[in-house]
């Protein structure tokens, strides 16, 4: 047994650690969420009005909306490509498993930066696709919604978040105990039902932990739409970052802040309660 | 010559032809040979046991029957029907696995009737039979628990039900009972022979416990090394092994290198009249065969040696000693509870217990 001063000396750096940097900035946040800005100073004058812009004014939830239907894409997508690869890498890699866990894990080492810039000098007008595209005489003229579109922050976002979403799901995968799937072939399951009974069922947390990831992640980014987004794929991260820069209206962004927030944490309270009703130990 | 002809004595099993025959059956992982050309046909009805220590090859071959691993070379065949070629999930077999192997996310009730629900049987039909199979061995009462708040013991008897319930031809049975405590092994031991009679089901048993073996089977394969070594029944591979490795597996015994010179065996002290011809000769003498003669009487016919009492091992009902014979000879003795012995004491044996075994 630790003493009590031994414990709270042990558990005050984490406490500081989550106190300063992260329960002060929000409490600042959500603070400055009921002020207001007059001429160009902000007024520590109480009042509900920048919540009422989010619900009045239809271009906060638009952007809402599209930055929600991308990050719902960009879920579905990595989902689509993270789990069949994390299939095939736990149940039929064999000995090569190894080495394509590392590449599933490589890109990660790349920055995020280099590889949003990579996309666009493939998606570019005069990019490596619409090069290639031209060349095979497949179009006449570079085409255009490949870059500075939804379509181009669903593609990079997927590109960055699909370890995040193969990555839960191959170690769930990998725990599932090798003899269920036998004991289910012997009762006579045919091997697509073995894998809607039985391997889809108890790799659900991990899918439904990559799913969080992948959306909550896109969710809030903003350097995807900045770099390849263009007008139409502006997310509600990029107001946020431009009503605290260039409009100077903090009160506001920090009420939209505060809205990405909760919804976030809604969002994480349900796939909580949801992975465990999923688990079984 | 192959090793499952090694006594001709014949067994008699329960009515009933060939269910199951295996052909020349071999497998080898890689350069590894895990099963030799191994041969054998169980009965309709029949208990039969592969015994065997680790690396015997027993489960190896209990995969192949349920199809998680393909034959290097041979077949299996099931009443009329080619087994090997088919995949586990049209093979009119079901297993009870080592460590049960429950599904997790699904209650007992849902683990029971997993089987019937993937052929398609109806609902109703299949809740029925499955609490049927849960009272067979009385686990209905836990029908809406998780695996995971079973005990063991209860886990393998839902296992047992699981497989059951899909009225198996055959039931593929691998170590099933390896993971629990001595006495509800006991227990468990009885309710499954029982059950085997009761539902007629041809049982194919796994195990390297020899004792347990014995206590169910009707036959007894015993594997060693990926080949057959002695299939026969427990009783005629107790009282007549046909190898000196046979034996010693099954039971205990002492193990007697003698040397066969015109009608007499010699090995150290002992002497014995024998049928066999010249030549050395190994003969597996039983502990319980030899009896400590108290006084001077002894039974007509029996071989008399003396022997010093080194060590006595009480074990309730018997008395196990460890006797010297000669300088470098120890024999086991297994006689009836008796006061502490020491000393030296005419033992007796008669010639017919001394089996001839193959090295």
């Amino acid at each position: 047994m630790y003493s009590r001063a031994y414990k709270s000396l042990v558990s005050l750096p984490p406490l500081l650690w989550v106190g300063i940097f992260l329960l002060l900035p929000y409490a600042l946040m959500f603070v400055h969420s009921f002020w207001m800005v007059r001429d160009g100073f902000i007024v520590h004058h109480w009042n509900l009005d920048n919540y009422a812009a989010l619900f009045t004014k239809p271009v906060y939830l638009q952007v809402l909306l599209r930055t929600m239907r991308i990050a719902a894409s960009v879920t579905l997508c990595s989902l689509l490509l993270g789990y069949p690869l994390a299939y095939y890498l736990s149940f039929h890699a064999g000995t090569r498993k190894e080495l394509l866990y590392q590449l599933v894990i490589v890109p990660l080492w790349v920055s995020y930066l280099v590889r949003g810039y990579a996309w666009k000098t493939i998606l570019g007008s005069t990019g490596v696709l619409n090069g290639f595209l031209q060349y095979a005489h497949i179009t006449h003229a570079p085409v255009g919604f490949l870059l500075y579109s939804p379509f181009a922050v669903v593609l990079m976002l997927t590109h960055i978040y699909t370890p995040f979403v193969f990555l839960p799901i191959y170690a769930a995968l990998e725990t599932i105990p090798r003899p269920l799937l036998e004991a289910s072939q012997d009762l006579g399951a045919t091997p697509g039902k073995t894998f809607r009974r039985i391997i889809l069922p108890l790799s659900m947390p991990g899918l439904l932990a990559g799913a969080t990831f992948a959306f909550v992640l896109s969710l809030g980014d903003f350097l995807a739409p900045l770099l390849v987004g263009g007008a139409s794929g502006t997310m509600i991260a990029n107001v946020v970052q431009s009503l605290f820069g260039a409009a100077y209206d903090w009160p506001l962004g920090a009420a939209v802040s505060v809205c990405i927030l909760m919804l976030t944490l809604a969002l994480l309270f349900f796939t909580e309660t949801f992975e465990k009703r999923w688990s079984f130990k | 010559m192959s090793a499952s002809v090694a006594n001709g004595s014949h067994v008699n099993v329960a009515a009933g032809g060939t269910l199951l025959e295996v052909r020349s059956v071999a497998k080898k992982f890689g350069a590894a040979t895990v099963l030799k050309n191994i041969s054998l046909d169980i009965a309709a009805g029949e208990f039969l046991t592969l015994l065997g220590e680790s690396g015997s090859g027993k489960t190896t071959l209990l995969r192949l029957i349920a199809g998680f691993e393909a034959p290097t070379s041979g077949e299996i065949w099931m009443s009329g029907q080619r087994l090997d070629t088919l995949p586990p999930y049209r093979r009119p077999v079901n297993t009870v696995f080592q460590h049960y192997a429950l599904f997790p996310h699904m209650s007992v009730q849902e683990n029971v009737a997993y089987g019937l629900h993937v052929k398609g049987t109806a609902a109703g039909e299949a809740t029925s039979r499955a609490e049927e199979a849960l009272r067979m061995v009385k686990m209905h009462e836990f029908a809406g628990a998780r695996p995971a708040k079973l005990s063991g013991g209860q886990q393998q008897r839902v296992a047992l039900a699981r497989a059951l319930v899909n009225r198996p031809q055959l039931l593929l049975l691998d170590e099933p009972l390896s993971a629990l405590d001595a006495n509800l092994r006991k227990q468990m031991q009885s309710e499954l022979k029982s059950l085997q009679r009761e539902l007629g089901i041809t049982f194919l048993f796994v195990t390297h416990d020899q004792e347990e073996a014995m206590a169910l089977s009707d036959r007894i394969a015993l594997l060693r090394g990926g080949a057959l070594e002695q299939i026969a029944s427990p009783r005629e591979i107790y009282g007549h092994p046909a190898t000196a490795y046979a034996a010693q597996f099954i039971g205990q015994t002492n193990l007697l290198h003698a040397d066969v010179r015109g009608g007499w065996a010699v090995c150290g002290a002992l002497r014995w009249p024998t049928g066999e011809a010249d030549g050395p000769a190994i003969f597996s003498l039983r502990p319980e065969v030899i009896a400590c003669a108290r006084g001077d009487e002894a039974s007509a016919g029996a071989v008399a040696f003396r022997g010093v009492v080194r060590q006595q091992l009480f074990g309730g009902a018997n008395e196990t000693l460890e006797i010297a014979c000669g300088p470098e000879q120890i024999l086991r003795v297994r006689i009836p509870a008796a006061e502490p012995l020491s000393g030296e004491h005419t033992f007796t044996f008669f010639p017919a217990d001394a089996i001839r075994v193959r090295a």
